[in-house]
């Protein structure tokens, strides 16, 4: 039950990568597009030729290429469950029999097409996405229009994970301390459960004192933001990255 | 593991999520009064941490799904809360499909609105800490059981050759569900001892 830190995954790696210098808005656009037009495909040409510029993507974001598989494989764990059982569920030609059960060429041209689709989505937006600060995804969603409580609870909670973890860490450390171990039973959830329950037992009074002082400093419900980046207007790159993919895109849904 | 990816349901299915969830995550927006977000924000930052941790089951793990302590403690706020989770789970590791964000997030937080509204009739401050216990593991247990339903039943709504599938995903959710129900009913004991306001009014 050990890990390093969650939001350590959305430090950007190489901030002079190009996706790295769009605006966040253009990437979060992107992503959108990219994974609407990949949904409608249905072919398995323009489907490959998708995965393929998830992958010229992830490059160009310098993403690294072990962690990336890593999610990959954890993404096929469901896929594997809904794909593996196709090829027996939908009716068509025959291709083989393995122990009595016919698999059809149908059933497995769709797992493929979902396969690619799944994949294709995953990689572009980690690379798109994944890659910037969770906190300017927030600001740039709040520039595209989401509700501004929306991403005040969105922000705020981005925040909050990092400090619990630590809490949660300091939580376990003392668990260890008294020679618990997570086994398979109910002695391990019931103390997981207890754990969680104080966690958000002083968590809640965190933010009591939270709440305290954001009132003090005057806190009605507007969140200034201080770092303003991104409220400039989308420079060449952004234009000319975006007409590119939505040419690349047009490829793919043609 | 409502992580469905894209690329498996069907337009329909899709859009009738994404519907629900708008009218979802509107509805708990202006429910939420702006100096509770960080209360919220708080909360779901801890059900953010828990769903990570994963429990030796056999020889797999499993990890938690916590919609239904979620529903508990958070009340209607469940349904943005859901979404920044999903949201992040997404982005930060591939979890989950773009697309279907608005199906992933209904088949998270209708069974966590559920089961804490359930919770909140029948549960009242100064009932016995067993009492609280068994409120607890129904809500755990029953959000876990009618998520797996709701995965199951939008992909055998996306087409006839998932019905097999969809019942494997149901299976695969019933050691989840035990777990669940023992974890929910300890944090939800120690909760009515320590601080039974948190489970009186939802943050």
């Amino acid at each position: 039950m050990s890990r390093t830190g969650i939001l350590d995954a959305a430090r950007p790696l190489a901030e002079s990568s190009v996706v790295g210098r769009l605006d966040p808005r253009t990437r979060v656009l992107l992503a959108v597009l990219f994974a609407l037009t990949v949904v409608m495909a249905d072919n398995l040409a323009s489907l490959t030729l998708a995965l393929m510029a998830a992958v010229i993507l992830a490059v160009l974001a310098r993403l690294s290429p072990r962690q990336t598989l890593r999610r990959l494989l954890a993404l096929e764990g469901f896929m594997l469950v809904v794909l593996a059982l196709l090829p027996f569920t939908v009716p068509g030609r025959i291709l083989a029999e393995p122990l009595g059960f016919a698999a059809s060429a149908e059933g497995l041209a769709q797992a493929a097409a979902i396969a690619l689709r799944a994949n294709a989505v995953a990689v572009a937006v980690m690379a798109l996405v994944g890659s910037m600060e969770v906190v300017s995804l927030g600001c740039a969603l709040g520039r595209l229009g989401a509700p501004e409580r929306l991403i005040h609870l969105f922000l705020f909670t981005i925040r909050y994970i990092e400090v619990l973890e630590r809490e949660y860490d300091r939580l376990r450390l003392a668990m260890r301390a008294r020679a618990f171990r997570p086994g398979c039973g109910p002695h391990c959830w019931r103390s997981v459960g207890y754990l969680f329950g104080m966690l958000m037992v002083r968590s809640l009074e965190r933010a009591e004192r939270i709440d305290a002082a954001m009132r003090c400093r005057g806190f009605t419900g507007h969140f200034p933001s201080l770092d303003d980046a991104g409220s400039e207007r989308p420079g060449m790159l952004d234009w000319g990255f975006g007409a590119a993919s939505c040419a690349a895109l047009l490829l793919v849904a043609a | 593991m409502a992580h469905i990816p894209d690329g498996v349901l069907s337009n329909p299915v899709l859009m009738a999520g994404a519907v629900v969830s708008v009218a979802g995550v509107a509805f708990g927006l202006r429910g939420l009064d702006p100096v509770r977000v960080p209360k919220v924000a708080v909360l779901s930052a801890v059900l953010f941490v828990a769903s990570l941790v994963h429990f030796p089951a056999g020889l797999a793990s499993v990890h938690l799904l916590l919609n239904g302590l979620a529903g508990i403690v958070l009340g209607p706020a469940v349904f943005p809360a859901m979404l920044v989770a999903l949201v992040l789970q997404a982005v930060l590791f591939g979890f989950g499909g773009l697309v279907a964000l608005g199906v992933n997030t209904m088949d998270m937080a209708v069974p966590a609105l559920l089961a804490g509204g359930l919770f909140r009739l029948l549960w009242r401050d100064g009932s016995s800490r067993a009492r609280a216990s068994l409120l607890g593991a129904m809500a755990g247990g029953g959000a876990v059981l009618l998520t797996a339903l709701m995965v199951a039943l939008t992909l055998a709504l996306s087409g006839r050759e998932f019905i097999a599938a969809a019942r494997l995903v149901a299976l695969t959710h019933l050691p989840v569900m035990v777990i669940e129900a023992a974890f929910t009913a300890a944090a939800i004991a120690l909760l009515s001892r320590v601080k039974p306001e948190m489970l009186a009014r939802p943050a």
